[in-house]
């Protein structure tokens, strides 16, 4: 990992507020997402799902849909005649149009495409299917035992210990040293087993793509995406399709959290529009988006801890049971990884278990893996500290990692923020405010890695000495602002100079998916880089003009000043003036920038939630939140604080509202915003974000990113409150009126 | 199928269009008009994101039908800044970073601003009822309450 990228330096620019450039087109209504565009000749495409949890597919007939006016092409799996030799791709492939057999409620069997929304609607009504219903799994234990339905044979990997079902298909194992002696020294263990259930990233536009694809191989495809290079590289793979005559352009995107970090639907698009021979417009209902996209994990946990009457964690295990849907994969590897990642532990070991049963293909939700991960270690720490009577702040000082810290899933942590987090949230007002009748404080602290990867980036000085920046990451909450930001204070250029587009998949090399909260790290990185580079080429330029060595010329202020000996003797040549000849000085001037970016540095979180439990209702109502996380360094401290802010709140609606219901029949009862509630303004209080700055050491700025980590700590901070409130624990989430009202009853 | 003519008032402008018996205003809008500022986030009324104001009352247009709109007046986001001067909620959402993805902006801005023209002065719990039909994912809705409040105060102040 570089460590010498990051330097002190004062900003210009960096740690500003400015306006975001995509901001008057996303207030008038102009801003075009993925449904926003059409086509001339355009015909509406809808895809027909499975009613049934599990069922062989025994025959389709589509002869009636396929004789209706209108109807320009029916298409069923026999039509994706190519099969994908790679694992993963035949399974993205599966899960996009069923085979032999459907998964889950809610699995695509077939699709039309039609010159009107009505007319394709009617035509799914008249394809028969013919199904023979198969037994069906939807909870995760269950589904380990060996009697279970199996949703899939023969992908189980070899790390699964004997005695379980094949639903069970990898299991994963981290930590260090000895818990057993480590439980020895403890004056007190705490062991308990934990629920969440599945939640929906819920992001508020559904899918949606506009696609054409001719019989010469040659496609463009328009779509809401969090990668569009990975939508081309997917769809060129399940469609042996030519990547490069694939392009790909990702429109704005009305949020993702993960959820459009997949395929779940384009590689029908581009078959509809290539049966059909024009361009089809594909996309979901929210039903659909429910039914048919991945949420998160629901998981299944035991957790022990052993601590010391002075609050030193002694010894510590955990076993993480993911769910991950219909296909193999899963993130309990990443819950096992981030659970104890907060803390410096002698004695920790932990193992994640991954399991299919017949749910959507569980996909990426911010930070995927890690609230599961932390909720049940932080409720168990929070009870030993009621135990022990230890305050809950000064044993998370006590055990957290530090610089040097070996963390529990393996590497040794650089400089980290932990601790700057919990002792901003000691000496904040908040922790010392009152509380009420039935009110409870609740803390948690939660850990993400943050991720670097593949990025390419370009950034071109335009003749009048304006500079386009070409970057290749969709925009999903102000990074455009961000990196038009970070570039003109490294061009040293007014704001206003520089714009940043999000280029197409054949205008940039590729570009790993807006994910990890990767994007304002690494991009940010490609783009300081890219400017560096411009900044070289017009110092050459301006040598070449004075008659001097490069080398002794310095760039600042936005111009290339002769340096050294030469310092005084030519008036410094402004970006302007080095562009407006640079026709004469070589050709046209652009920085670039590829990179598999290495250096992304790990976030921490605290967050401190007052909560009010109705002893007649069961009902929690949230009273005060602060989040305290370390960004590294805040680009544009707005949309970090409204990082902050949204994963808290998407935190609070997974520990109070949020859940999967299946009924016995395996089909899912609640797939709308009706029955499955996301918070509503009117749920809320203001939600307080203070930010810390540690900086990254392997960035330039010293930037970390911070998506995710936001999300990491609420459902434990809110599980503490609540039990703190209600003076008993509560493991299950959500913890909805019912729940929180029978706990109240037991006690 | 035999189509609907309706003759109806869009942002000030009288319009005429045909639709089938079972679109929605919403439908309409966006396929026919080409006025996709109005978006479709759930179909059945429960996100918010498609709503527009008809003859002063804040709807969802994906619950109204197209042919309900016989004679009426609906304002939709497309007419809510004059030229190119925005809207003081439009201006302060940017000036407050009230928006993250921006899909349920546009919603938000037409109820907020049928609120503001109800009650000028609205506590905070007031703003939270009135857009707690108006989802919003990214923001935990803090930056749009303080948007909305400050407008407000603004309004207030130059009436």
């Amino acid at each position: 990992m570089p460590k010498d990228e990051y330097q002190s330096r004062d900003f210009r620019v960096v740690g500003t507020r400015p306006i975001r450039p995509d901001g008057i087109d996303k207030v008038t209504g102009k801003a075009r997402y993925g449904a926003d565009i059409s086509a001339p000749g355009m015909l509406w495409g809808a895809i027909l799902r499975s009613p049934h949890a599990h069922a062989r597919i025994k025959g389709i007939d589509t002869s009636k849909a396929r004789a209706m006016k209108g109807v320009k092409a029916v298409i069923t799996r026999a039509d994706f005649t190519h099969q994908p030799e790679d694992a993963d791709m035949a399974d993205i492939l599966d899960n996009c149009m069923a085979g032999d057999k459907a998964r889950y409620d809610g699995h695509a069997v077939a699709a039309v495409a039609a010159t009107s929304k009505s007319i394709a609607r009617a035509a799914l009504a008249a394809i028969e299917v013919d199904y023979e219903v198969l037994p069906h799994v939807t909870d995760v234990d269950e589904a380990m035992k060996p009697s279970a339905p199996v949703v899939e044979t023969g992908r189980q990997q070899e790390n699964v210990p004997e005695g379980y079902s094949e639903n069970v298909t990898g299991r994963s194992q981290y930590g260090h040293g000895d818990p057993e002696s480590g439980f020895e020294k403890a004056d007190l263990i705490v062991e308990r087993s934990f629920k969440t259930a599945a939640t929906h990233q819920g992001y508020i536009e559904p899918h949606a793509c506009l696609a054409t694809l001719g019989s010469d191989g040659q496609g463009d495809l328009w779509v809401c995406t969090q990668g569009h290079y990975m939508v081309r590289n997917v769809c060129a793979g399940v469609l042996g399709l030519d990547a490069g005559q694939l392009r790909v352009t990702a429109s704005e995107i009305g949020g993702g959290f993960g959820g459009k970090t997949h395929v779940w639907m384009e590689p029908t698009a581009l078959m509809l529009a290539r049966k059909s021979g024009k361009p089809v417009k594909l996309v979901m209902s929210r039903d659909e988006v429910f039914r048919a996209t991945g949420p998160t994990a629901s998981s299944s946990v035991d957790v022990k801890i052993g601590m010391t009457k002075d609050g030193t964690i002694t010894g510590a295990t955990a076993s993480y049971r993911l769910q991950a849907g219909a296909y193999p994969g899963g993130i309990a590897f990443l819950s096992a990884m981030c659970g104890f990642a907060p803390y410096d532990l002698e004695n920790v070991r932990t193992e994640g278990f991954e399991v299919m049963t017949n749910r959507p293909k569980a996909a990426a939700y911010r930070a995927p893996g890690a609230p599961m991960g932390a909720y049940p270690v932080e409720s168990v720490i929070d009870e030993l500290c009621q135990k022990l009577d230890l305050d809950p702040l000064e044993t998370r000082l006590k055990n957290a990692a530090r610089e040097g810290t070996k963390s529990s899933y393996g590497p040794t942590y650089p400089a980290i923020g932990l601790e700057a987090t919990l002792n901003a949230a000691k000496s904040h007002p908040h922790w010392s405010a009152p509380l009420g009748p039935n009110q409870g404080r609740g803390v948690a602290c939660g850990f993400w890695f943050n991720f670097g990867g593949d990025t390419c980036v370009s950034l071109m000085v335009n003749p009048d000495g304006t500079v386009s920046l070409s970057e290749g990451n969709p925009d999903i909450g102000g990074s455009r602002a961000s990196m038009t930001m970070m570039a003109a204070e490294e061009l040293g250029v007014p704001l206003d100079q520089v714009r940043t587009i999000i280029a197409d998949t054949a205008s940039l090399g590729q570009n790993e998916v807006t994910d990890g909260s990767r994007v304002t790290f690494a991009v940010g990185l490609a783009t300081i880089k890219a400017a560096r580079h411009a900044i070289q080429i017009m110092k050459e330029r301006a040598a070449m003009t004075w008659g001097i060595d490069p080398e002794a010329v310095d760039w600042r202020d936005g111009a290339a000043h002769p340096a050294g000996p030469n310092a005084g003797k030519f008036p410094p040549m402004t970006i302007k003036e080095i562009a407006a000849i640079a026709s004469n000085t070589g050709g046209p001037i652009a920085g670039h920038h590829e990179v598999n970016a290495e250096g992304a540095g790990v976030s921490f979180a605290t967050h401190m939630v007052d909560t009010e439990v109705d002893p007649e209702t069961g009902a929690v109502k949230v009273l005060r939140y602060t989040v305290f996380q370390d960004a590294g360094k805040a680009v544009h401290p707005d949309y970090v604080e409204g990082q902050f802010q949204g994963g808290a709140a998407q935190g609070i609606g997974w520990a109070i509202n949020e859940e999967y219901i299946y009924g016995d029949d395996g089909r899912l009862q609640n797939a709308g915003f009706l029955d499955y509630r996301i918070p509503v303004a009117s749920d809320l209080p203001m939600i307080e974000p203070v930010i810390l700055e540690i900086p990254n050491p392997g960035h330039p700025y010293g930037v970390r990113g911070v998506g995710e980590t936001s999300i990491v700590p609420p459902l434990a901070a809110i599980a503490n409150s609540v039990s703190r409130a209600a003076g008993v624990r509560l493991t299950s989430l959500p913890m909805s009126p019912p729940k929180v009202l029978a706990a109240l009853k037991a006690e | 199928m035999s189509q609907i003519h309706i003759t109806t008032t869009i942002n000030g402008d009288e319009t005429e269009y045909l639709c089938e018996a079972d679109e929605t205003l919403l439908d309409v809008l966006r396929d026919h008009l080409d006025m996709t500022g109005s978006k479709e986030g759930c179909g059945t009324g429960d996100c918010g994101a498609c709503s527009v104001v008809v003859d002063g009352r804040l709807v969802c247009s994906c619950l109204m039908l197209a042919a309900e709109a016989e004679g009426r007046a609906i304002e939709t986001i497309e007419g809510m800044g004059q030229g190119d001067q925005l809207h003081p909620l439009q201006q302060k959402f940017l000036e407050h970073a009230a928006l993250q993805c921006g899909i349920c902006t546009p919603g938000i801005l037409v109820a907020a601003k049928n609120l503001l023209e109800r009650n000028p002065n609205p506590s905070e719990e007031e703003v939270r009822y009135w857009l707690a039909g108006n989802l919003c994912r990214c923001t935990g809705y803090d930056k749009i309450i303080r948007a909305v409040m400050d407008t407000a105060a603004d309004m207030r102040g130059a009436a």
